[in-house]
């Protein structure tokens, strides 16, 4: 289904600002899932972009702002056919969101040939990290191998010397798993690339990874397949044999699905709920308090877009034709962010701290996401070097 | 060698799991020449009614007997209301209603239980590991599956094969025309068989959910692959749904199981990995499209059928 929301800015006195911002707008193309069983996802990701923009008052450096939500229901082709219509029919200046590395390759094209700016609020794949990187496109996320890589390293610290490797067959799941294979200092004895987005039925693989018998299984699976993959792997009896270590599967969406199943189980990340920095605080009591929800991962690096894009229409003083100063600001990642201060490396991916996440009960026995260590600091992606862009 | 007979029976189980929902579609295509894509529905609807029916009364077994109650009742209510009218009509006009008919289900669902999915969560009697042969572990619930499933196929062939109905069903699949003028209440009949149907379809649908979980669509995918083994099997043939079934759940899993592996020994690691799980899934489409060349008709078609 179509959902094509206009959320205009709030109405503004004419009379204040420059003659610059009385005729213009920032106009943000939102491209993510809003339809099929993704759709949480995307929900949470626009929350969170909302509440971001309430934050700011809805303006950005004297310009109202207004943002066309358009739903890529999980696919390449529908992805790229929105995101030629934002930059063709709508001529937004910014494009935001992509949840799915898959619809973000596909759909990269059309934005940075019309320089326009793209800014990644979770995929992150490999290629736009090294060759395909562009002065045009930043990420709010990381790049798809980092938080994989930072599991490997928590693995390497458990002592575990031999891994089975369980991922989607997607441009993300082959990143995760070469991720996690990439710091991993033991043996990978098995990898299984499952067909994404319909299979759903995971006993094969979780036979396989059982004669296998490693020492622990490494998975990744976002949105509700991870509910699934939890359930499948618990009714097989794995649960409590062979431990299970995951990127991406669990999540503050995924969780109130899967429950206890989840107890216990690591995972790494770079934003977690409870993360003591002041715009983190704010971020996730305001989103509470506003969608009686929780934020997740998604909806943090989403709400850091909308602080990344603030600040280079802020230097621009709201002249939007002023591309190079507004990616010179950019690259300094000169706002708040609710994981805590971060870098830029050369092809526009942040440097930061990844962290260990453990699900435990609170004191009301809900089930929620904890910090519990660092893993690594200042983590920056293998494929910068691949990329040509110096600054 | 082990490993080689759990993956056999996770082909077994996710066969016959096909089988309850193409023994359904089989008897509607077959006995009331109706082509319903909204099978799949009718899985989904299975699958939300378990899910909250097992939620209210806080047990498993007594949540799923209510749902497929329930999925029996809203398959005789659909056909009375919708479906009765279209019997006389060309096939293409099915295939429009039952499409819409899908899009109408989806909306409703979403409506009424939310975009998000539910769980049904298993007895703690189920949610383990069983070993059935020394050193073969299998989830205790696919077992289970297989069980039930086995158990309603026999069921169904005592049925169809030693009862007054089950004449009835299979003088209908043969000739449709002579059952109504040898004055039998044709309208009750297709009723009937077609709440049997949908009841399996909910069957099915229920007894996926505490694996996959229910959600919005999960019909379709599992549709194309019911639609599959009734053309691999035969139309209106249960006997062919059944054996067709399993070896379309075999291939596919064993398929996927071993494919990569196979491939390993003239590819390259990353290839074989990216190539194995896209080619495993087009077997199915192979054998179905061997068998059309060799037997248009299908393995077992039912007497009658050109």
């Amino acid at each position: 289904m179509k959902k094509t929301m206009v959320a205009a800015g709030a109405i503004l006195a004419l009379t204040a600002g420059s003659a610059l911002a009385q005729s213009k707008s920032v106009k943000i193309g939102f491209v993510s899932t809003f339809s099929g069983p993704t759709a949480v996802i995307g929900n949470n990701m626009r929350d969170s972009f909302e509440l971001a923009l309430d934050h700011i008052g809805r303006k950005m450096g004297g310009l109202p702002v207004e943002v066309i939500y358009e739903d890529d229901g999980q696919k390449p082709e529908q992805g790229k056919q929105k995101t030629e219509k934002l930059i063709e029919s709508d001529k937004v200046d910014f494009v935001v969101g992509y949840i799915w590395s898959n619809v973000l390759l596909a759909s990269l094209k059309p934005v940075l040939d019309s320089k326009t700016f793209l800014i990644s609020s979770n995929a992150g794949p490999s290629q736009i990290a090294g060759e395909l990187c562009s002065e045009y496109f930043f990420s709010t996320s990381w790049q798809n191998d980092q938080t994989p890589q930072a599991m490997g390293t928590y693995m390497n610290t458990k002592g575990v010397k031999s891994v089975f490797l369980i991922g989607p067959n997607y441009a993300a799941g082959k990143d995760m798993l070469a991720g996690v294979a990439s710091t991993f200092k033991g043996q990978v004895v098995g990898q299984e690339l499952t067909k994404w987005p319909d299979q759903l039925d995971f006993s094969a693989e979780l036979s396989k990874a059982r004669a296998a018998k490693p020492d622990a299984i490494f998975v990744f699976y976002p949105g509700a397949a991870g509910v699934q993959f939890l359930t499948q792997y618990a009714q097989a009896g794995l649960k409590g044999q062979i431990p299970l270590y995951t990127a991406f599967t669990i999540d503050e969406l995924s969780l109130p699905r899967q429950k206890d199943l989840a107890l216990g189980v690591p995972g790494a990340q770079h934003w977690v709920n409870d993360l003591p920095n002041d715009a983190n605080k704010k971020y996730v009591a305001d989103f509470k308090a506003k969608y009686k929800s929780s934020p997740s991962f998604y909806g943090a690096q989403t709400y850091d877009a909308v602080g990344l894009i603030n600040s280079a229409v802020v230097a621009a003083k709201g002249d939007l034709t002023k591309k190079d100063v507004m990616r010179n600001e950019m690259r300094k990642a000169n706002y708040k962010s609710v994981r805590g201060p971060y870098k830029y490396g050369n092809n526009h991916i942040p440097i930061q701290n990844f962290y260990l996440q453990d699900v435990v009960k609170n004191a009301s026995g809900e089930l929620v996401l904890k910090t519990v260590a660092t893993i690594v600091k200042d983590s920056q992606d293998n494929f910068a070097a691949k990329c040509p862009m110096k600054w | 060698m082990l490993l080689f007979i759990e993956q056999c029976l996770n082909g077994l189980q996710l066969g016959l799991l096909l089988f309850l929902l193409a023994a359904g579609l089989t008897l509607i295509f077959g006995i009331m020449d109706f082509v319903n894509l909204a099978h799949g529905s009718l899985y989904m609807i299975g699958a939300y009614f378990a899910a909250t029916f097992a939620a209210m009364t806080d047990s498993f077994v007594l949540g799923a007997l209510l749902a497929l109650i329930a999925t029996f009742l809203v398959g005789v209510v659909v056909e009375m209301v919708a479906l009765r009218r279209l019997y006389g009509r060309d096939h293409l006009d099915h295939v429009l209603a039952t499409f819409g008919l899908i899009l109408f289900s989806n909306e409703m669902v979403r409506l009424v239980w939310g975009p998000e999915g539910r769980n049904l969560a298993l007895p703690s009697w189920l949610n383990t590991a069983i070993e059935i042969f020394p050193g073969v572990y299998y989830p205790t619930y696919r077992f289970a599956i297989i069980v039930v499933a086995l158990a309603v196929a026999g069921f169904l062939y005592v049925i169809v094969m030693r009862t007054r109905i089950g004449m009835l069903i299979r003088a209908g699949a043969s000739n449709r025309e002579m059952i109504g003028a040898l004055g039998i209440n044709i309208k009750l009949l297709y009723t009937l068989v077609f709440g049997i149907g949908a009841a399996l379809a909910g069957l099915a649908g229920l007894m996926q959910t505490p694996i996959l979980t229910a959600s919005i669509g999960m019909g379709e995918n599992i549709l194309i692959l019911a639609f599959v083994v009734i053309i691999i099997g035969g139309i209106g043939s249960i006997r062919g749904a059944f054996i067709a079934s399993i070896f379309v759940g075999l291939i596919d899993t064993v398929g996927r199981a071993f494919m990569p592996d196979l491939l390993k020994l003239f590819l390259s690691q990353a290839a074989a990995s990216t190539a194995g799980p896209a080619l495993s899934s087009m077997l199915i489409y192979l054998l179905m499209a061997v068998i059309l060349v060799l037997r248009p008709e299908g393995l077992f078609p039912a007497a009658g059928n050109r």
